[in-house]
């Protein structure tokens, strides 16, 4: 465990380094969350509220849902696609320890950074800038705590499933920006899901995506019951379980096949 | 120690159609076919050998080693090394063994060396006083204390190949894999590095695989080498053996005060089983000597025969280099005899 917590903490050492890199993240993270304010306020117009919900919850929503990303995003499919297409994952099997852990822990250790340094300071410049409401009951503020660091995990996963399909594809670049840009709109980070249609609804229900960002922005802006948060969480909870499955399997067929590029 | 038997590995490539046109077709259907990197290889390396591992470009070398790393996996065959198999529990073994890619670095390029040290101490669990112990005597031998505390990034191809076999040795393994570790150095750095490897050998008895093309860290290093060509082994054995099997004559080279010719030097070397041959003017001329075991006065029996009638400006004996000897084994395709 200590070799992992290792990567955790160099991870985050590294990332520090290269800290100006961030910061004008979140000034972009803050230009997104402008752009969909102004979006949503055009789409709201004189009406008070759409689906129950009103232009407040709204932009808290949306607030959310994108210092949410800021915190679990991470780019660790693309490392691993590099790894493999430049061969550096044949200095990795030579290491005692586990490649897909190791990542995981680098995606943790970069995670603990995003939080501290782009999502807590960016949310605070956001909520400087727009009306967003904050939640009172201490509940709500656990849960959602909670609800990212699954999000976290499951976005990771994801990731990591995607990443771990270079060994079969070669290049997959392709495949990787429209995992990105799916991920977005089916987790829930660019439209609301109750927002859609009533069936295609019921299909998201049972894929993973919407725990990624619907779910914590749901918490946090007070559009769940507490009923369906005890419910959201145990099925963060499953998936990021049942999502172990496809990784290890995929990790297990590729260590078989691993071909290293370049001599 | 290292114990490879029947070794097999292929690999599918998929072949990319000429054109647009082929490209267009690559798209619904791929041709591809199988090579065979590795054909079927056997050896036994015991404890505390060095063994050169040489071969042409593509002979197979870099895929022994990393199957014998257990970064690949190989397609049949068995490969028994500190009493594991290396693809099966990697984990476990990979801690007892080093490994250096002569091409690819294994420190972290943005951070300092020591720091580089210090996380690859963590990740073998290397405990602080074999550490402490083990890495003075690295770090000294290697001359690496004044770049401790520099980036990866800034150190010189020579600096960070010092740096690379420190960081593959950190964790005292008991088997060292070097594929090769002397490329782009220069003589200096080069020759450091072989003492340095001959001193680990000799202090920990740690058994080393090398692959190289610089025939000089053979010479300088090993007692026997493998010899791999098209993925098949075409010789296994010593080095002295291989020399002896393949050096069959000797030149001497003579430059006389006065010209001569061939049939003088013929008749005043009659009685010994000597050839000339015109150098590059008439005062030129070299002796070709047949080596055999039974006469090896001979040297000195040209000599006497030679300078009793001519008077010698300059004089030089040379036997067919290394280098030499395996070119001509890869022309010939393989040893025989």
């Amino acid at each position: 465990m200590d070799k992992y917590f290792v990567m955790i903490r160099m991870r985050f050492l590294t990332m520090l380094a290269y800290r100006m890199e961030y910061y004008t993240g979140i000034i972009i993270y803050s230009i997104n969350i402008g752009a969909y304010y102004f979006l949503w306020k055009a789409i709201y117009g004189s009406q008070g509220e759409i689906g129950n919900v009103d232009f407040v919850q709204m932009t808290t929503y949306v607030a959310i849902g994108w210092m949410a990303r800021s915190f679990y995003y991470n780019n660790i499919d693309r490392e691993i696609a590099a790894d493999i297409q430049e061969g550096k994952v044949a200095i990795e099997l030579i290491r005692p320890y586990d490649y897909v852990l190791m990542k995981t822990a680098q995606a943790f250790g970069e995670g603990v950074f995003r939080f501290f340094c782009f999502a807590v300071p960016g949310f605070i410049i956001v909520s400087l800038l727009f009306p967003v409401h904050l939640p009172s009951d201490p509940f709500l503020w656990v849960s959602f705590f909670v609800s990212i660091f699954f999000s976290f995990l499951i976005f990771t996963q994801i990731n990591l499933a995607v990443g771990l399909t270079t060994f079969f594809f070669y290049n997959n670049r392709g495949f990787m920006r429209a995992k990105r840009i799916l991920l977005d709109l089916l987790s829930g980070l660019l439209i609301p899901i109750y927002l859609f249609p009533a069936w295609v609804q019921s299909i998201f229900t049972f894929l993973p995506f919407q725990s990624i960002s619907y779910v914590p922005s749901m918490i946090f802006s007070g559009g769940f019951t507490t009923e369906l948060v005890y419910l959201s969480i145990g099925k963060q909870l499953l998936w990021s379980v049942i999502l172990i499955v496809p990784i290890m399997l995929l990790w297990k067929t590729a260590k078989k096949i691993v071909v290293v590029q370049g001599g | 120690m290292i114990q490879v038997r029947n070794l097999h590995k292929s690999y599918r490539v998929h072949s990319a159609r000429k054109g647009v046109a082929g490209a267009f077709r690559d798209l619904f259907s791929r041709q591809s076919y199988e090579v065979n990197a590795v054909q079927d290889i056997s050896f036994h390396i015991p404890r505390g050998e060095i063994v050169g591992y040489i071969g042409e470009n593509g002979a197979g070398k870099s895929t022994t080693i990393k199957m014998l790393t257990g970064i690949l996996t190989p397609s049949c065959g068995e490969i028994i090394c500190n009493g594991m198999n290396p693809h099966m529990q990697r984990e476990a073994y990979v801690k007892t063994i080093g490994v250096v890619f002569g091409q690819r670095s294994q420190l972290w390029w943005d951070i300092a060396v020591q720091e580089s040290f210090r996380l690859l101490k963590k990740v073998y669990q290397v405990d602080d006083r074999t550490y402490q112990h083990h890495m003075d005597l690295i770090l000294s031998t290697l001359d690496l204390s004044e770049l401790l505390d520099k980036p990866v990034r800034k150190l010189s191809l020579g600096q960070r190949m010092r740096a690379e076999l420190a960081a593959a040795l950190l964790h005292n393994p008991a088997i060292l894999f070097l594929d090769e570790p002397t490329i782009g150095l220069d003589v200096l750095v080069k020759m450091k590095i072989r003492e340095f490897l001959k001193e680990i050998n000799q202090t920990y008895q740690t058994t080393i695989l090398l692959t190289t093309h610089d025939i000089s860290d053979i010479e300088a290093l090993c007692e026997r080498v493998i010899m791999l060509d098209g993925g098949n082994i075409i010789y296994d054995g010593n080095l002295s053996e291989l020399r002896r099997k393949y050096v069959t004559k000797k030149q001497i080279s003579f430059e006389f005060t006065k010209p001569t010719d061939i049939q003088t030097l013929s008749s005043q070397t009659e009685h010994l089983n000597l050839k000339w041959k015109a150098g590059e003017n008439m005062h030129q001329w070299i002796g070709i000597l047949p080596i055999s075991i039974r006469e090896k006065a001979s040297i000195s029996e040209v000599m006497t025969a030679v300078s009793k009638q001519n008077e010698i400006v300059d004089l030089q004996v040379r036997e067919l280099a290394l280098e030499e000897i395996i070119r001509k084994i890869y022309e010939k395709g393989a040893v025989h005899g």
